[in-house]
């Protein structure tokens, strides 16, 4: 018996009459990092829109420790305990630093692991400009008020989506080193990432998708490089 | 020293318009709703208050008081079970939702309240007046311009300080994203909507004792709104009442000149600002 | 089992007939049908011209009463003040709206969106309360045609020898003619319109502004075309509706109510953006106020509800869901083989 904090089902998922994914299975272990690759359009960033609920999905696709929640709404996912750092940050612009990261915690707290001194404690440089507009910081700072934001609800789950896009690879490894605090808070991690090297790096355990298919899934040290390519790009690549 | 005067009476007036205006900006300015139904509602708003004063035999400024939170519920209810429905990139439906809303509230007050033109009585209060410097000046007046400044300075502060105003920026700004943080953007409406129509109420009481009132004047008084709002910029309160005082001062002046062009005056106020500044006075940044 | 485009073509043939029965309705009806049909064919053509400003080009305008009305006023000017026969003053009627859409075109279209419908009304507002300053036309309480002008109105003897009626029913008849081919001309010319290919234009910015411009289509223009062509009709219609009318004043040309808000019940009750959805509109219209005659305000709540109900559930109006029950397109305005390739 293992302890899935997060299992997904045989889900589907449509665009009108497109459908973009094709019986999608998935267990995110108990304080693992599980990190999904894959091409542009591969079904990565419409999988995070499921699980977050802005997709509606049947409701026993998707369960949180045992409980169906892939019925539920965004912000009934996210009170479940399922927090997003979405793809492009999408930090509010009318808001300040501090507000962006407080909104956080509008409708959940949790444990209470993770508080604003907490967020700033991981992020230091994110108290200096704490009033500013959270739009006017630089893309690495906009993506760790994004973080912030995400933890302040200390979520069972986060994910993840893009977050070392656009970004100068200093600055990635910068972000990437909050993490093992993050998994110490008790939140399990799902990253969604196109680069697959700083996937292997901070991953436990690794799902390609291609096509709406999840085309393999392993430990990151069992995977060899043709198979990655293969599960990338498709075999006939 | 009558244009001074004048001048005054203006800002006094503009002080009513911004009222008028006030609950248009906010519900803009969160949900980019356009709601034409809103002078109805002010007149809704008046004929409640009178009700409330007849059936009760209370002060008006105290009958204010119990209509105020039914027509939050009245502007919830609605925002819930109709405008939440039509809102969406595509702008016609709400236009049009609210257009046919601002028809039957007109016509239902017709039918129950007949043509009649009616007045809220609040005493020997109206006819006081303060010397102010050269000029007079009429309590009455002065109370709604002070009122205008306390509810947009009070809406500001429930925007910038409140977890509540939080929750209104950060839906405005990008509701999908609101829905991750947990925030229901359908109840912030609700919400956004309910506080738009107690302001509303505010606005339909200086109506009431200020004149003369029937079913019919709502869309006449969602004009003058509109163009405060416009004039003010998008979203910004503060501008409103920029907007509404600027339309009041053109009226007034108008009306000095020749009675019959206070109103085409405020008009043509409104479209000199926008040829000359087409995102009005003080438009937001990210619009 | 008829197949769809058979369908199409037996309803084109009922489309004629009705056609040819409206045209003897002069001659066969009564003076207070021709009367009544008379006021329905002049919605109807407000109703297409605003259709098309609304549901095809986006310009959600509250403001059409300012070109019923300046056509109104133009015809009267013309006929009062400079001795015009009332026919060619029509014609003057439409082209002092095309004039006045200018100016208020150049005004509205630096409003985005929505505050482009409030734009239209402040501008509507601005001219009614300019012409209450026209003292030659009565000012605030406006003036009527003078006794006699629409009975020596060019053709109406002729019309009378023909029908062996009275002037004044003469008189009607050929308003009534006059409505009938405005509202035929505004219908076909839309429908020409539409499929050209700056009608093709005009549906793809309503679909996405980004993608018709990388193709070469100006939003701007194309709209602004609209703009002027629908108030050059509007103010057609606008001196037309008064000549039978007789008697004009600022607050009856200018009505936001009588030119505007029924002429948006009547489309979106028919089915905004789509060609036919005016004609369903302005008849349920029509056998609504005949119902509901009786009971005043009533008519106008029912209206305003109905208006509401179908924004909600149904935003194609009852031609809309008529099309999607039964797959008849009077008048398709895709080509076939766009038809052909979406299925």
């Amino acid at each position: 018996m293992t302890d899935a904090v997060l299992s997904i089902r045989n889900l589907t998922a449509f665009y009108g009459d497109f459908q973009a994914l094709f019986g999608v299975d998935l267990t995110l272990q108990r304080g693992q990092a599980l990190a999904i690759i894959g091409a542009n359009g591969a079904g990565k960033s419409t999988l995070m829109r499921a699980i977050t609920g802005i997709l509606s999905s049947p409701a026993e696709a998707i369960q949180l420790n045992g409980r169906p929640i892939g019925a539920l709404s965004a912000p009934e996912v996210l009170e479940a305990g399922i927090s997003m750092v979405p793809e492009g940050r999408r930090l509010f612009p009318s808001l300040t630093v501090e507000e962006n990261i407080l909104i956080g915690a509008h409708s959940r707290t949790g444990n209470g692991y993770w508080t604003l001194e907490a967020i700033y404690d991981l992020f230091p440089i994110l108290k200096e400009c704490r009033h500013n507009p959270g739009t006017a910081l630089s893309g690495g700072q906009q993506q760790m008020v994004a973080i912030g934001r995400a933890l302040m609800s200390n979520p069972d789950v986060l994910l993840c989506d893009e977050i070392s896009l656009g970004l100068a690879p200093v600055i990635i490894r910068d972000i990437y080193a909050s993490f093992p605090r993050i998994r110490e808070s008790g939140a399990s991690v799902i990253v969604v990432e196109q680069d697959i090297g700083q996937a292997l790096k901070v991953a436990d355990h690794v799902c390609c998708m291609m096509e709406g298919r999840i085309t393999l899934s392993g430990a990151p040290g069992e995977l060899s490089r043709d198979a990655i390519h293969d599960a990338y790009f498709g075999v006939s690549a | 020293m009558i244009w001074v005067d004048t001048i005054v009476q203006g800002i006094l007036l503009g002080g009513l318009y911004a009222l008028f205006a006030a609950g248009l900006s906010l519900v803009f300015g969160i949900m980019r709703l356009v709601n034409l139904a809103h002078g109805d509602l002010i007149v809704l708003a008046a004929f409640l208050i009178l009700t409330v004063v007849n059936l009760l035999g209370l002060n008006p400024f105290v009958a204010a008081l119990i209509a105020a939170p039914v027509m939050f519920a009245v502007g919830w209810l609605l925002q819930s079970y109709v405008l939440n429905r039509v809102l969406g990139d595509d702008i016609l439906p709400p236009l049009l939702v609210t257009f046919g809303l601002s028809v039957v509230i007109q016509n239902g007050l017709l039918e129950s309240f007949s043509a009649d033109s009616q007045k809220l009585s609040a005493g020997p209060i109206e006819a006081a007046s303060l010397p102010l410097g050269p000029i007079t000046v009429g309590v009455m007046p002065l109370l709604t311009l002070i009122s205008a400044v306390v509810v947009i300075f009070a809406l500001n502060q429930l925007f910038y300080r409140t977890k509540l105003g939080q929750a209104f920026r950060a839906t405005s700004d990008d509701a999908v994203t609101a829905g991750l943080m947990g925030i229901r953007p359908r109840n912030v409406f609700a919400i956004a909507t309910g506080i738009a129509m107690v302001v509303a109420t505010i606005a339909a009481l200086y109506l009431g004792i200020r004149a003369n009132f029937d079913p019919s004047i709502g869309p006449a008084r969602l004009i003058y709104a509109f163009e405060a709002v416009i004039i003010g910029g998008l979203g910004s309160l503060w501008g409103t009442l920029a907007g509404g005082i600027l339309i009041g001062v053109a009226q007034a002046l108008g009306a000095a000149v020749n009675p019959e062009w206070q109103i085409l005056a405020g008009h043509i106020a409104f479209v000199i600002v926008l040829l000359i500044r087409p995102r009005g006075l003080f438009p937001r940044a990210n619009d | 089992m008829m197949t769809n485009s058979s369908k199409s073509t037996l309803s084109r043939g009922i489309t004629a007939l009705v056609f040819l029965a409206l045209v003897f309705v002069p001659v066969i009806g009564s003076r207070a049908m021709v009367q009544d049909l008379f006021m329905v064919l002049t919605l109807l053509v407000l109703a297409l011209n605003w259709n098309m400003l609304a549901g095809f080009a986006g310009l959600v305008s509250v403001g059409q009463q300012a070109f019923v009305g300046i056509g109104a006023y133009a015809m009267f000017g013309g006929v009062i003040l400079w001795g015009w026969d009332p026919l060619p003053a029509i014609l003057l009627g439409g082209v002092a709206a095309m004039f006045l859409s200018l100016p208020i075109a150049f005004f509205t279209f630096r409003l985005n969106g929505a505050y482009f419908a409030i734009g239209t009304w402040v501008s509507a507002e601005i001219v009614r309360l300019s012409v209450a300053q026209w003292k030659a036309l009565g000012g605030g309480t406006g003036t009527s045609l003078p006794k006699g002008t629409t009975k020596d109105m060019f053709g109406v003897p002729q019309i009378k020898d023909l029908l062996g009626v009275s002037s004044s029913a003469a008189a009607d008849a050929l308003t009534y003619w006059l409505a009938l081919g405005l509202a035929v001309v505004t219908l076909l010319a839309g429908y020409v319109f539409l499929r050209s290919r700056m009608g093709l234009g005009l549906q793809a910015i309503r679909d996405n502004v980004e993608a018709a411009r990388s193709v070469g289509v100006d939003p701007l223009r194309l709209k602004a075309l609209v703009f002027v062509l629908s108030a050059f009709g509007t103010g057609l219609c606008g001196a037309l509706l008064f000549i039978q009318i007789t008697r004009v004043s600022p607050d009856a040309a200018f009505s936001v109510v009588d030119w505007t808000a029924f002429v948006i019940f009547i489309t979106v009750i028919g089915g905004i953006g789509t060609l036919p959805g005016p004609v369903v509109g302005v008849l349920v219209f029509y056998i609504l106020q005949r119902v509901l005659a009786d009971y005043g305000t009533v008519y106008l709540i029912v209206l305003g509800l109905i208006g509401i109900v179908i924004m909600l559930f149904a935003r194609k109006g009852l031609w809309g869901m008529f099309t999607e029950k039964t797959g008849i397109e009077l008048l398709p305005l895709r080509h076939k083989s766009l038809q052909r390739s979406e299925r």
